[in-house]
């Protein structure tokens, strides 16, 4: 398992490596000229320009401009953007309320998702079990953005239950957002364990432990839950890269100053640096997470086992 | 029920209640620890009813093995698992009676019933692959009985655990009592799943087609053991199964089932070799004959009936050579049900013609 764990973790310097090529790729193939941009209607002097270009090396060829960013990222420097901010500093500011956001998304998707899911799964047919099949079903069909623009005014506005925007009302403020970012992968967990465990009930071991005597809890607890549990822990936790990504769009609704906008306003204004340095980031995240998932699952699986 | 008329060799102690099912007393005779009386078991959900089994009724005594023979789908494993009270309801619907220890199990509250898996009925299935819990270690699973039934601590429990699977002569228990299922063999795991079913010493052991997925080999280590156990315990053995081979080597009697039904009964010897209901007969000469070389085997025309379309009268009378329109009288098999009736002492048989088949 250590060999294991240790060969994926490797595998992870060319994955990174690629993807930060590609996405520095993406924001060279960017049309328009970001220092002009930067300028609006009054040009900024050519000198002026000249030097920013010089010191952004935007003249130089892609490779060159990739080889420099690379070179400064081998020495700590993840660059700044055009304000001179050092990128790092963005990410460590922003950072932790991504991971806000995104924990609370994940404990609404663990909580809503696997109780609506198991209590629909136990019974199969019943009034709940359609309810939450229509609700999954609406879940996945209405669009975020409609969904966030929704909530906010409804919850925010109109209830006013919620903040409407912005994060200053502490973990508070989190909750709807949260609630929105986690809404699909909500869905899809709840359908998921609902089937998982109607599959894991009709299964041989289950009439075994009836056939041992055991009482009813657990029978369904025991012998049921955990193993119909199994593939549901393995999607919410690759589910949590998907929910990175997401976060681009619910906090640009709901105005939240996470790692999601600071990409979202870089790749408007082309800053190369910060929309990297943020993307990569969040590679890296997806991968680990898929190696934390694919290590979790041998712990609640011993079939599996990785040489 | 039937009238006690029918009464029999050997039945003394339950002789209150005489009834279909002491009728055919073992040659081991005793109080019977299980009774089976009329059982019926339907599936009611979309799409026609299904009659799984179409009162079935035998006892077993202590010691004594009793072996439930039909093809697939007669309802075999159906009446099991309506004993051992794991199947779901609904969609079945169950009635007759099943008594352990002459008490109703179909009259019980589900807990008083609950309690009498492990320690008075216990069952073991034909693939302990599926059967067994991937995710627990075997000793956990084994263990498990203790705790659930005994409240036995963790590691009192783990120790009984290696003690039985010594006892199922599983080689160096101690050292594999954590492992998981899938890390043993299918001989293996099937004795883990005896270890698990006779934890409690249980008054009586279903064992489901307990052979048809191994080896051959492992098939007669496996049937050896659970012969040797019983000799132990003194428990009475229901082996279900296609099989007549292990049928032959190890009951003492026989139920032979059809279409939801017992068409016949008796022991071994009487039942194979002079049957006295055509499917019986069928079964035994579409059996290979060792010097039988070249010969075309003999299977019984036809495939057995849907369970939710069962033929009227006699079930197997599509089936069956000797079928015949009533005249003069005489029982119609496309119409008159045949009841299972005594046709010989200590054999009943559900057929209007046994007495053709035994003396003519």
């Amino acid at each position: 398992m250590g060999r294991y764990v240790a060969r994926r973790l490797l595998l992870t310097i060319p994955v990174l490596i690629g993807a930060s090529f590609l996405i520095f790729a993406m924001v060279y193939a960017l049309p328009g000229d970001p220092i002009r941009a930067l300028a609006g209607d009054r040009p900024l002097p050519a000198a002026v320009q000249a030097a920013l270009r010089a010191e952004y090396n935007l003249d130089d060829p892609l490779l060159v401009q990739y080889g420099k960013y690379v070179l400064g990222l081998v020495q700590g420097d993840f660059g700044t953007d055009f304000s001179g901010r050092p990128v790092l500093q963005t990410i460590s500011e922003r950072l932790p309320v991504t991971a806000t956001l995104t924990g609370v998304a994940i404990v609404f998707e663990i909580i809503i998702g696997i109780a609506a899911g198991v209590l629909a799964g136990l019974r199969r047919g019943s009034f709940f079990d359609n309810l939450v099949l229509v609700t999954t079903t609406l879940l996945v069909s209405i669009p975020v953005l409609v969904l966030g623009f929704v909530s906010q005014y409804v919850f925010g506005v109109r209830l006013g239950v919620v903040p409407v925007a912005g994060i200053s009302e502490g973990l508070y403020s989190y909750l709807l957002p949260g609630l929105i970012l986690a809404a699909i992968s909500l869905a899809y967990v709840a359908r998921l364990t609902r089937t998982s465990l109607a599959d894991s009930l009709r299964a041989d071991y289950v009439r075994t432990a009836r056939a041992k005597g055991l009482d009813r809890r657990t029978v369904v607890v025991r012998h049921t839950l955990r193993n119909s549990l199994i593939p549901v822990v393995t999607f919410i936790g690759a589910d949590i890269g998907s929910l990175l990504g997401g976060a681009i769009i619910t906090e640009s609704v709901f105005n939240i100053p996470g790692l999601g906008r600071a990409v979202f306003e870089s790749v408007q204004r082309q800053e190369g640096a910060v929309v990297v340095g943020v993307i990569t980031l969040l590679v890296f995240f997806f991968i680990f997470f898929n190696l934390v998932v694919d290590v979790l699952y041998a712990v609640l699986d011993p079939r599996i086992r990785y040489e | 029920m039937t009238s006690p008329v029918h009464g029999s060799a050997g039945s003394h102690a339950a002789g209150t209640r005489t009834d279909d099912a002491t009728a055919t007393s073992s040659p081991r005779t005793g109080a019977p620890v299980l009774e089976v009386e009329d059982l019926r078991v339907e599936f009611r959900s979309r799409g026609p009813v299904v009659n799984a089994v179409n009162g079935v009724s035998y006892a077993i005594a202590p010691g004594e093995t009793m072996a439930i023979l039909g093809e697939s789908g007669c309802g075999k494993s159906v009446s099991a698992q309506a004993i051992m009270g794991i199947l779901d309801v609904p969609p079945a619907h169950i009635t007759g009676a099943i008594r352990f220890e002459g008490r109703d199990m179909l009259q019980m509250g589900a807990e008083d019933q609950r309690k009498i898996r492990g320690p008075g009925v216990s069952m073991i299935f034909q693939d302990a692959l599926s059967a067994l819990n991937p995710v627990y270690s075997v000793g956990d699973q084994i263990g498990e009985m203790f705790r659930a039934h005994r409240g036995t601590s963790k590691k009192e429990a783990k120790d009984r655990a290696v003690e039985l699977m010594d006892r199922v002569r599983i080689p160096a228990a101690r050292q594999r009592v954590d492992d998981y299922p899938h890390q043993f063999s299918g001989g293996m795991r099937q004795r883990v799943m005896i270890a698990m079913a006779l934890a409690l010493d249980p008054k009586v052991l279903i064992a489901d087609e307990p052979t048809t997925a191994l080896d051959v080999t492992v098939q007669a280590q496996v049937m050896d053991l659970l012969k040797d156990l019983q000799r132990d315990t003194g428990m009475g053995l229901i082996l279900i199964t296609h099989d007549l081979g292990v049928v032959n080597e190890v009951a003492d009697r026989v139920a032979v089932m059809y279409a939801g039904k017992v068409v016949e009964t008796g022991t071994i010897d009487d039942v194979f070799t002079r049957p006295a209901h055509p499917y019986t007969r069928g079964l035994m000469s579409s059996i290979p004959v060792l010097d039988g070389k070249g010969q075309r085997l003999n299977p019984i025309v036809g495939a057995p009936p849907s369970l939710a379309r069962i033929p009227p009268g006699c079930s197997f009378h599509p089936r069956c050579p000797m079928a015949r329109r009533g005249d003069g009288g005489r029982p119609d098999c496309t119409s008159d049900v045949p009841p299972l009736r005594e046709v010989a002492a200590g054999r009943r048989a559900a057929c209007h013609y046994s007495e053709e088949l035994l003396h003519g």
